[in-house]
């Protein structure tokens, strides 16, 4: 179709002339696809009004029955409304804009919207009555699968696709002194009288433009409108969120707004702390039960008066309303002035109504309970109002019943300070009432909230002293009355119909629910799942309460509400989701790895090499030459100050006191449960300089561990603690020929083994590089130095060990060699070698642990270890078929017991057949005893204790060279 | 998500803190029986009402701190650590 056809046909025969109010931009027309055939719109359009103005009356099938839906509220709850949009299903159709090119599909249709062949379970009563997923879906169990397909059949919502590309969710902070949620008349006013008192403001709407229904009211409601709209726009204490939702409202106003508005985001989650939090979200129409309340052609007052005035569109050719308000009045008049020929005006506030609307695809007559009969095309009713109370629910509120205007409404006294709530969800007024209180309340919560700022300020103890502090007017505005007016009690007319639209629960379902015995609300809604649909109750709620009251003959008060939960909107998981901020953490030498092939290992946030291509060619380098490998995750703890021996005999098991300057000693960590916590070495550096390892994953750990017995237990001790690990990039340099190539490289150091021995540390220069640290230790069990270099510099030192070594064989290793080396050594890994249950003793440390010191973390529980006996012991132990590798985690059986378990394994390149560390109960933790080890595959093999840990030179020869 | 006033650096989002638990003296590790010992370590009190707790602000100043919090409402108030620590000597 060319532009010009498009303009010469319109946008459709339900399409009225120029109303005052519209919304929608009659100069343009883009086209979109519904159900594969081309539609018009004009932008501003929502794909349900597009529709609506093509003539459609039938959008969707209900969840069970498959009955044909339609437009019911013509807003986001629209419960017939929920279309696939694209890959993105479940759209809120009347309320989500159309654009050009959009693909939309009615859903849980097959094989058509019209013929629908599930339509059928109309006529399979047993099948879907109340409580049919506990009936019918139980017995014979051998039979769950085919249930599982017939569900799959009735599932309700879109479709989703794996390939739907992963969209860009944003995330945002916000701190406004007052937030609004709801942009109505009240709102507004509130907003604004708040922003005038000093408060910031953020006012929120979930529709697509600030006004609520003055945007769908006559001439004295837009002039109100814009004038609002004006103010608010000149306001710069007010930032505006429109199509935007808040979902929740959790402690001390912390509140979650979804904001959908944005270019090249689908949404945003904006989390906001609130000092004051206004709530004002009006009211929302309530549907009335009968039978046939759910036909395409039965709608609300205010979605017939959103379909003329905001989209120019006539809800029907021939209408019968039915009323017991000004609201639904006005409907009259609207549809009357858009050229329906109102057929009937039912006048519920004298007693009739409407008792059945039939029709197959839609409305086609109305009865009456004075016995007429209408044809019509159009039924419209406005027999009253829910109070969407449930952010209020969420700050503490418990709504009453108020039989007088046949609502809920909440309960000031028990909300709490920081929550307001203003507008219709209060009382009923005329447009002036409705602004003064709004106005009233926005000053309030602006006055509240400037004490809350007043006293944050007052409890930052690091502000600047003198500075003052801004004052709070002491006398609380005085808020005017607002009532709700009187309004009949109409929830259910003389017959069953629907109470639950998207769910499929009739009223009849309900009784049938009582009947049963489930005579609370809450078990009601369960075992019917009324409300539980995507409306979440916001339609359904009141008129289930009323019929419930009704089948068990108590009254509504007597029978209270179900519990309004977060959220109140629904959410994407997307939007909860948001942006992942994990860091990843590279050492300076990761660029360099990469480069030589190294396959990288995800250690927590690190990324480390994890071999460069033959971890047992990188074992034998290491055996024979030399080998270097980046270790600079090994937590860093730089610790000055009088009393470090003191903290270090606190934290380790063993003792501190005499530990010389430059010398450095291996100490093990626990928990005050006696578990194995961490270990490292610590070397002192000055007289009162030391610099701890931890072991990577522990650093953070650690850092917090050192300081909460520093903070809590002994704050009089002068130690300052202060993290090196990213500070310094960190090599090993472990193998024969270690000392020849730091030799090399290192100034002021001397390495000989009588000047730097074992377990010794020195500072001094390398490759040109001062203020390096080197430590003699061997993880590996070879000569080792680990050198601590100033972290610009790892890069550099490190490609100088590579060139300086080219002669001696030098290559870099990764951690499975790594692994494998300290393996063959019998070097327990804390959290490989030991779990969340292992006491030191049980690791080996028994020479380690000094019972007679004073006190350290964790003694009276090793104590008591000691004392006891009896306790499983980490062992060497090596398969007697030394081709055969146990899993790691394998189980060590006896007597169909498990009496423990495989911890590490490896093939030792070094010896040429496997090694393991294992625990064992104590009995079997003897040189020379021969275990029974369980494969994964279920085989049983045997394995034997070694003397010792260390598989591999047991005495220590090669790293004491 | 609540607000926790930290003591050195005012009102912040309870998830900048990690919570440490209730807070109980340590007994002395020389002369604690079992029962005391273990009745340290896994025991709370989990009062409805007034309850003394640590809190770490992680995210923040990196102080450990107590508070009396009510479990209730959420108020809660400072105690001084330092002090407190040498009334239990
Ligand atoms: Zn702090």
């Amino acid at each position: 179709m060319t532009q010009e056809q498009i303009a010469l046909a319109g946008t459709g025969a339900m399409r009225l002339g120029r109303q005052e109010g519209e919304v929608i931009d009659r100069r343009r027309t883009i086209t979109f696809r519904w159900n594969g055939k081309q539609q018009l719109a004009h932008p501003g359009d929502t794909i349900a009004s597009a529709l609506a103005a093509a003539g459609e009356r039938v959008f969707s099938r209900s969840f069970k029955y498959h009955r044909p839906r339609g437009i019911l509220t013509a807003d986001h709850l629209d419960p017939g409304c929920q279309l696939q949009v694209g890959d993105e299903p479940n759209v809120r159709a009347a309320h989500r804009l159309v654009e050009a090119d959009m693909d939309v599909r009615s859903q849980n249709t097959w094989p058509s919207l019209r013929f629908d062949v599930k339509a059928a379970n109309g006529l399979v009563g047993r099948f879907l009555s109340a409580g049919f997923y506990y009936k019918t879906f139980i017995k014979p169990e051998r039979l769950w699968p085919v249930y599982e397909k017939v569900l799959r059949q009735f599932v309700h919502a879109g479709s989703i696709s794996p390939d739907t590309a992963h969209d860009y969710y944003d995330k945002r902070y916000a701190h406004p002194d007052v937030l609004v949620a709801g942009g109505g008349p009240a709102g507004m006013s509130a907003a604004l009288a708040a922003a005038r008192a000093g408060a910031t403001v953020l006012l929120v709407d979930e529709q697509g433009a600030l006004g609520g229904r003055l945007r769908w009211g006559g001439p004295a409601e837009l002039h109100e409108l814009h004038r609002l709209t004006a103010e608010i726009a000149a306001e710069p204490g007010i930032e505006v969120l429109t199509d935007s939702v808040v979902g929740g409202r959790f402690d001390d106003n912390w509140v979650a707004v979804v904001q959908r508005n944005l270019p090249n985001v689908v949404e945003r989650l904006v989390k906001v702390r609130a000092k004051s939090f206004v709530v004002a979200p009006g009211l929302i129409e309530r549907p009335y039960v009968f039978e046939g309340n759910d036909l395409p052609g039965v709608m609300l007052s205010t979605a017939a008066r959103r379909l003329i005035n905001l989209y120019a569109v006539k809800p029907g050719e021939r209408a019968v309303v039915l009323t017991a308000n000004p609201e639904g009045d006005g409907a009259v008049a609207d549809l009357q002035r858009a050229g329906v020929d109102v057929a009937a005006v039912v006048d519920a506030r004298h007693g009739t109504t409407v008792t059945r609307a039939r029709g197959r695809s839609g409305v086609q007559s109305v009865e009456l309970s004075d016995g007429r009969r209408i044809d019509a095309d159009l039924l419209v009713t406005a027999v009253g109002w829910t109070a969407p109370t449930s952010l209020l629910n969420m700050s503490g509120d418990k709504p009453v019943y108020d039989p007088r205007s046949a609502r809920f409404r909440p309960d000031p006294a028990r909300l709490p300070d920081t929550v307001l709530a203003t507008g219709r969800i209060v009382g009923d007024g005329s447009f002036s009432e409705i602004a003064a209180h709004g106005a009233a309340i926005g000053r309030e919560a602006a006055r509240r909230a400037a004490g809350i700022r007043a006293r944050w300020q007052t409890q930052v103890p690091t502000r600047t002293p003198g500075e003052p502090v801004a004052e709070v007017p002491a006398k609380p505005v005085e808020i005017p009355d607002l009532t709700p007016a009187a309004h009949p009690e109409l929830f259910r007319g003389h017959t069953h119909g629907f109470v639950d639209f998207s769910e499929d629960v009739s009223s009849k379902d309900l009784f049938t629910a009582v009947a049963e015995g489930y005579d609370s609300v809450e078990l009601v809604k369960r075992y019917t799942t009324v409300t539980m649909g995507p409306g979440q109750g916001k339609l359904e709620t009141v008129n289930a309460v009323a019929v419930v009251a009704e089948a068990t003959g108590r009254t509504i008060a007597e029978t209270g509400t179900t519990t309004w939960r977060p959220m109140y909107a629904p959410v994407t998981l997307g939007a909860l989701a948001g942006r992942i901020f994990e860091p990843v953490r590279h050492s300076p030498m990761q660029a360099w790895h990469e480069r030589q092939g190294a396959v990288p290992l995800v250690a927590g946030q690190w990324i480390r090499p994890e071999h460069y291509g033959d971890p047992a060619a990188e074992v034998r380098t290491v055996r024979n030459a030399v080998g270097i490998i980046d270790v600079t995750p090994i937590g860093k703890l730089d610790l000055r100050g009088p009393d470090v021996p003191e903290l270090l005999n606190l934290l380790y098991v063993n003792k501190w006191n005499n530990l010389g300057v430059g010398r450095v000693r291996y100490g093990v960590m626990c928990a005050e449960d006696g578990v194995v916590l961490d270990d490292g070495v610590t070397g002192r550096l000055g007289e009162q300089h030391y610099l701890m390892s931890t072991t990577s994953s522990g650093a953070g750990t650690v850092w917090e561990w050192v300081e909460n017995w520093l903070q809590t237990e002994h704050p009089d001790w002068q130690v300052h603690v202060t993290p090196v690990t990213t500070a310094y990039a960190s090599i090993n340099v472990a193998g024969p020929r270690s000392r020849e190539l730091v030799g090399r490289l290192a100034e002021g150091v001397d390495l000989s083994p009588e000047a730097f021995g074992y377990m010794n540390v020195r500072t001094g220069t390398v490759a040109g590089v001062p203020d390096c640290v080197l430590w003699r230790i061997g993880f590996t069990g070879e000569l080792s130095y680990e050198i601590h270099v100033p972290a610009a510099f790892g890069l550099h030192v490190w490609e100088a060990l590579m060139s300086a070594g080219a002669d001696l064989g030098v290559a870099p290793f990764g951690i499975e060699a790594q692994r494998i080396l300290r393996l063959e050594k019998g070097h327990f890994i804390v959290g490989q070698d030991t779990d969340g249950l292992t006491q030191a003793y049980t690791a080996g440390l028994g020479s380690l642990v000094k019972l007679d010191k004073q006190d350290f973390i964790g003694k009276p529980e090793l104590t008591w270890q000691a004392e006891r006996g009896g306790y499983p012991l980490l062992v060497g132990l090596q398969p007697i078929d030394g081709r055969i590798v146990p899993a790691e985690a394998s189980q060590i059986i006896a007597g169909g017991r498990i009496v423990g378990r495989i911890t590490s394994s490896r093939m030792s390149p070094t010896l040429g057949r496997s090694i393991c560390l294992g625990q064992v109960e104590a009995g079997l933790a003897k040189p020379g005893a021969v275990v029974t080890v369980r494969l994964i595959d279920g085989r049983n093999i045997p394995a034997a204790v070694t003397p010792q840990l260390a598989h591999v030179d047991p005495e220590g020869e090669r790293q004491r060279v | 998500m609540m607000l926790l006033t930290c003591p050195w650096c005012g009102p912040r989002n309870s998830t900048e803190f990690r919570f440490g638990g209730e807070s109980h003296p340590r007994p002395r590790p020389d002369a604690a029986t079992p029962e005391e010992w273990r009745d340290y370590l896994y025991f709370a009190t989990n009062p409805r009402g007034w309850s003394r707790e640590t809190w770490y602000h992680g995210s923040g100043c990196r102080r450990y701190f107590a508070i009396e919090r009510h479990t209730e409402t959420n108020e809660h108030r400072a105690i001084d650590e330092r002090r407190a620590a040498e009334a239990r000597r």
